[in-house]
């Protein structure tokens, strides 16, 4: 029964992490699109950038 | 855009873009999209580029930004585009559509002034945008992240919750007391923050409600959820066996499922209908000193400038009337059905719709404000009616709280008597979880997400909460012609012999309409400034005193009754009847929609009652008839007989579903049971409908009548089934049988069941 003391403990910091990253995720504006979001995988962005600046594949930050 | 893969353009401005699409090296974007052959296409840029752009706001950085709503967004392949095409401009920083609210947000290095080039190359695209105000549309999103916030804190806790009860229910006998009150005493540390922090939508609708001295839907839940929380906080300070904490957490869940999937559709229907009314926003006529008439952007007008009001259009901004005397319908302001007459001096609000006489008006208050004023004043308009329809839920909802608070308090009287007051009590709140209404929060909202969205995917949109309910009971069809079963955008054919003379005073005239035949009448001789003192009658024309008589365009029995009936052939016309001269015949022609024959046949073979309404002359709308082989017509129908002939229907006992458009049939689409209009109607009928289509097909009639069937029939499966499970499991609480471990199954057992019943609506096809 020790186990518990261990298992429960970490079954809620896993539980609380997944949490954590929803919460996160949704004021990143992850689900601001859920329509668009999917479809962008299929166009590669073959076209380089002009400018370096900016990574290629920045998920967008907290919209100003 | 391209009408069709083989290299067919459907216009100039098609074929403008396609070759500037090529051009940029984007031609990917043909092979990438998904167009639905039934929704619209875009449309070649009327707006200009700088009507936009004055939108743009600097911040300190050295950047600008713009916010964009596009019209035209068909797929991914449409976001790649906008996005690869803008991207090549060395200034950009960002540019990220959002294909679900239809949103572009563009930034760039530079001033404001470098705006207009980026909303040209969008335009050049073949898309049309409008600007917003992106500020205006955060506080919505705000409510449905609130929510979205709460079922994520609901869900971590009941997964959580129901894994430790799992441990407790699999181990009951065996387990030890300490490790119980241990799992007991975890299970109540993460459910009750939760109940605090995801309950609070709950706790302050119920609050809200009793304050006001009513009870609603909320007041069980809360009272339920409260109760069983402490009873069971209680169980676990005395190490007894009944806490229910994994029921708490889940029943918050599943109606947070329920509350934000209602959130959401209607948020949607919102958006939607701010997209609409943004695209379809008729320039206003606005009037310069010298008399001659633009159409300009509303969002141009200054304070101060003169605007056209025509009959039948909606005032565009709050204004003085300067000019002209008539009656507005002000119903989406304030509800009022009364019309009310208006005359130089009286004051007007955004929204007011102008039923007869064209009306001058001086701009008072103009922008962002007015509009989204109208935006919220429409959505309130469909909120009134759904009010005045109670939506089936909410009259069950309505007797189902008392009974169920009255259950719970005979319960505890009844075991009081006979055991000690703590077993009664745990007793009565066994009854509370166990009758919460779960299946029926979940069972309606998931129902009419799933129908709203598939018919929002054909373009179809529902204005009226309870339109779903009262399509389903339509028995009988009553069309309208003009714009309905036709096409309605008539083009003028001028014949050989046309007099320009009277083709002018026709237009000075016709300006001052919205009417589909004034429209084509104005296209053809635009340069015409429009004329003073113009009085339209509804159904009839449009008359002009002048010191000579009394000029009239309008239809042949109004205009030239005496004229030769060797002219009748069917095509839409306008006469011209002036003092002096002979009447003047204009000609238009119009199509019928592509598949309107279908649709009839397939209404017909369902067995509805078809009807054909027109205002317009016997022989274009016998035409109609034999075409698509409707018996029951009448023509020369006026918009009051229209209505006098829905209330005999409905005296006969009929159900009546109106599809129609134009000024004529206000009236009839507010006193049809239940009305769609096309969205290119005139914005009377936008308001008086409860669904609103888009589109050339006339396939979304017998579609919506197809989904409001179905979606009857599952809620009312669906409350069936919420019946019978609270007949099985309720005379389980009363007597006291029903375990946490029981309360939980049952819950989620039913909530699942409702929620696979109401998908099978989507998936049918």
């Amino acid at each position: 029964m020790t186990g518990l003391l261990f298992l429960i403990p970490i079954a809620l910091a896993m539980g609380l992490a997944g949490l954590l990253t929803f919460l996160w995720a949704l004021r990143s504006g992850q689900f601001d699109d859920l329509d668009g979001a999917g479809g962008r995988i299929l166009f590669d962005e073959d076209v380089p950038r002009r400018r370096k600046t900016q990574p290629p594949s920045q998920p967008r930050s907290t919209s100003p | 855009m391209l009408a069709g893969e083989a290299g067919e353009f459907c216009c100039a401005g098609c074929a403008a873009a396609y070759a500037f699409i090529r051009e940029l090296g984007l031609d990917r974007y043909y092979t990438g999209r998904t167009l639905d052959p039934a929704a619209r296409r875009p449309r070649p840029p009327e707006e200009s580029a700088e009507d936009a752009a004055v939108f743009a706001v600097a911040s300190e950085d050295g950047t600008a930004s713009l916010s964009l709503l596009v019209d035209g967004l068909h797929c991914a392949a449409c976001v790649w585009l906008i996005e690869q095409a803008l991207q090549r401009d060395p200034a950009v920083v960002s540019a990220r559509v959002n294909l679900t609210s239809r949103r572009l947000a563009l930034r760039w290095q530079g001033g404001v002034e470098g705006a207009a080039p980026l909303v040209r190359l969008v335009q050049r695209l073949g898309y049309r945008v409008v600007p917003f105000d992106p500020a205006s549309a955060a506080s919505a999103s705000e409510e449905e992240r609130v929510l979205l916030r709460a079922l994520a804190v609901a869900g971590f806790a009941s997964a959580n919750v129901m894994l430790l009860s799992i441990a407790i229910w699999s181990g009951f006998g065996e387990m030890g007391p300490a490790t119980r009150d241990l799992l007991h005493w975890v299970s109540a540390l993460i459910a009750l923050p939760a109940l605090a922090y995801a309950g609070q939508p709950f706790f302050r609708s119920a609050l809200a409600a009793l304050r006001a001295g009513r009870t609603n839907m909320e007041v069980p839940i809360s009272i339920g959820v409260i109760l069983a929380a402490g009873t069971s906080l209680w169980e676990t300070a005395r190490s007894g066996e009944h806490a229910y904490f994994e029921s708490v957490v889940m029943l918050l869940f599943f109606l947070l499922v329920g509350r934000y999937l209602d959130r959401r559709a209607r948020g949607r229907v919102r958006s939607t209908a701010e997209h609409l009314l943004r695209f379809s926003a008729q320039p206003a006529a606005v009037r310069a000193a010298d008399g001659s008439v633009q159409r300009r952007p509303v969002a141009t007008l200054r304070t101060g400038e003169s605007v056209l009001v025509a009959a039948g259009e909606r005032v565009p901004v709050d204004g003085r009337v300067i000019e002209g005397r008539s009656a507005v319908d002000k119903s989406l302001i304030d509800g009022e059905t009364l019309p009310l007459a208006v005359a130089p001096g009286s004051d007007l609000l955004a929204g007011m719709l102008n039923l007869g006489a064209p009306l001058t008006v001086t701009v008072t208050a103009v922008g962002e404000r007015t509009f989204l004023a109208e935006v919220v004043r429409l959505m309130e308009a469909a909120e009134r009616g759904r009010a005045r329809l109670v939506a089936l839920s909410d009259r069950i909802a309505r007797r189902y709280a008392p009974a169920v608070h009255l259950l719970a308090l005979l319960t505890f009287v009844g075991w009081v008597l006979v055991r000690p007051w703590q077993e009664a009590l745990l007793n009565a709140v066994a009854v509370l979880i166990i009758t919460c209404p779960c299946a029926l929060g979940l069972a309606v909202p998931v129902v009419q997400v799933v129908a709203s969205n598939r018919l929002f995917r054909r373009g179809v949109l529902l204005k009226s909460a309870t339109a779903l309910e009262r399509l389903a009971e339509v028995d009988t069809v009553v069309f309208d012609k003009t714009g309905t079963l036709t096409l309605g955008q008539p083009e003028f054919r001028p014949d050989a012999d046309l007099d320009p003379a009277a083709l002018a005073i026709a237009a000075g005239l016709a300006a001052r309409s919205r009417h589909p035949l004034s429209r084509a009448l104005c296209r053809a001789a635009a340069e015409v400034p429009a004329a003073d003192g113009v009085e339209e009658h509804p159904g009839e024309g449009l008359s002009r005193r002048t010191a000579a008589g009394e000029i009239r365009l309008g239809s042949r029995r109004w205009c030239a009754p005496a004229a030769a009936v060797a002219a009748e052939d069917g095509d839409p016309e306008l006469w011209l009847a002036r003092p002096g001269a002979a009447p003047v015949r204009f000609r238009f022609s119009d199509r019928l929609r592509p598949d309107a024959v279908e649709v009839v046949a397939a209404l017909r073979s369902s067995g509805k009652r078809l009807l054909l309404l027109s205002g317009d002359r016997a022989e274009p709308v016998r035409w109609v008839a034999a075409a698509l082989d409707i018996a029951e017509w009448h023509a020369g129908v006026t918009p009051a007989e229209k209505s006098r002939t829905l209330d005999r229907l409905k005296g006969e006992g009929a159900r009546v579903l109106m599809v129609g458009d134009g000024l004529n049939d206000g009236p009839a689409l507010a006193s049809a049971h239940v009305s769609m209009s096309p969205s290119t109607a005139a914005d009377l009928c936008q308001t008086a409908a409860d669904v609103v289509f888009q589109g050339v097909s006339l396939g979304a009639v017998t579609e919506v009548l197809k989904v409001a069937r179905s979606s009857g029939a599952l809620v009312r499966e669906n409350i069936g089934f919420a019946i019978v499970y609270n007949l099985a499991a309720v005379p389980l609480a009363i007597a006291g049988l029903v375990t946490p471990l029981i309360a939980a199954a049952a819950m989620s057992a039913s909530s699942i069941l409702v929620v696979a019943n109401a998908l099978r609506l989507g998936r049918q096809a």
